[in-house]
């Protein structure tokens, strides 16, 4: 089966986010006002051959957690669709 | 016979000359090492440059960690060798689990390329043995994600076991403790951020950087590591 995963990668709580407060802080400025707790981060796209949906699960997870995300610093979140 | 202090490129380091010449000026012999290559050959130490190795894409040093050299890295290190990663090397000791922490975004995402004051905070390492605690050195910064970070029970542990070894004097960057140095708990793998190569002569500005190369230089000649 072929599925398209997505993950979105993001500093873990509590892990200051200088692009995030520099995003929130232009925001009053071009008018939108009442924004808060902005976060930065950025989602990777890409299509995997697998069994099932658990084995998908299980590569992509590990594929995150060792490349796509730094655990020391972020936390990653994986969407799977069959494709 | 002069150690030999092999310095590793990868696509995109861009300070290894510098290094060479720095590490050369501390009286070692430098040698340029590929990364592409499985094997360091005959080094009695290693640094990793600064620069934008694999284009600092994904993150400062994430692609780095998979170069056929970093596994060679790692057995040189674990078996005592003297390894020191500078500016972008530093980024790739953490990513490759050499040293803790991680190395964030600058504070104010500012990209900052300015001499800086440091003292040091340790001489238990390759890199300060031959300094004293407290001396103060000026030697240049240049980057962009240099802002030291790591979990409370790390920077405990960091501070009990006296491995800061460089603090900024006036923290640039929002690192955490304003920490611009560390070792591991043996003290032979050393990240900094600041660029010592870039203090090694007068003409440059500042000699201060040559303190920490000599120390280096100092272990590598006492190392008997062959990888």
């Amino acid at each position: 089966m072929r599925f398209r995963a997505r993950v979105e990668v993001q500093l873990r709580p509590g892990i200051a986010d200088p692009e995030g407060a520099t995003i929130e802080r232009a925001l009053p400025a071009l008018g939108f006002d009442g924004v808060a707790h902005v976060r930065a981060g950025r989602s990777f796209i890409f299509e995997l051959d697998a069994a099932d949906e658990g084995a998908a699960r299980t590569t992509a997870t590990e594929l995150a957690d060792r490349l796509l995300a730094n655990p020391v610093i972020e936390q990653s979140r994986l969407e799977l669709e069959p494709i | 016979m002069a150690p030999r202090i092999g310095v590793v490129v990868f696509p995109g380091s861009n300070c290894e000359h510098d290094v060479v010449q720095g590490v050369e000026a501390a009286g070692a012999q430098g040698a340029l090492l590929w990364h592409g290559d499985a094997q360091l050959g005959a080094v009695d130490a290693v640094v990793l440059p600064g620069g934008f190795a694999h284009g600092d894409y994904l993150r400062p040093g994430a692609l780095a960690r998979f170069s056929p050299v970093m596994e060679a890295v790692a057995e040189f290190a674990r078996a005592g060798g003297p390894v020191v990663g500078i500016c972008n090397g530093f980024q790739v000791l953490t990513e490759a689990g050499l040293l803790p922490g991680a190395l964030q975004k600058n504070g104010r995402l500012r990209f900052l390329c300015e001499p800086v004051g440091l003292v040091v905070a340790s001489t238990q390492s390759v890199l300060t043995s031959g300094a004293t605690v407290g001396q103060e050195l000026v030697i240049p910064i240049n980057h962009f994600s240099g802002n030291y970070t790591c979990d409370d029970e790390t920077l405990h542990r960091l501070q009990a076991d006296d491995r800061i070894v460089l603090r900024y004097a006036d923290n640039p960057n929002g690192s955490l403790d304003a920490i611009a140095g560390i070792a591991n708990e043996a003290g032979n793998v050393v990240g900094l951020m600041p660029h010592p190569e870039r203090a090694s002569s007068a003409l440059l500005g500042s000699e201060d950087g040559l303190v920490l190369l000599r120390s280096l230089v100092t272990a590598a000649a006492a190392t008997s590591v062959a990888v």
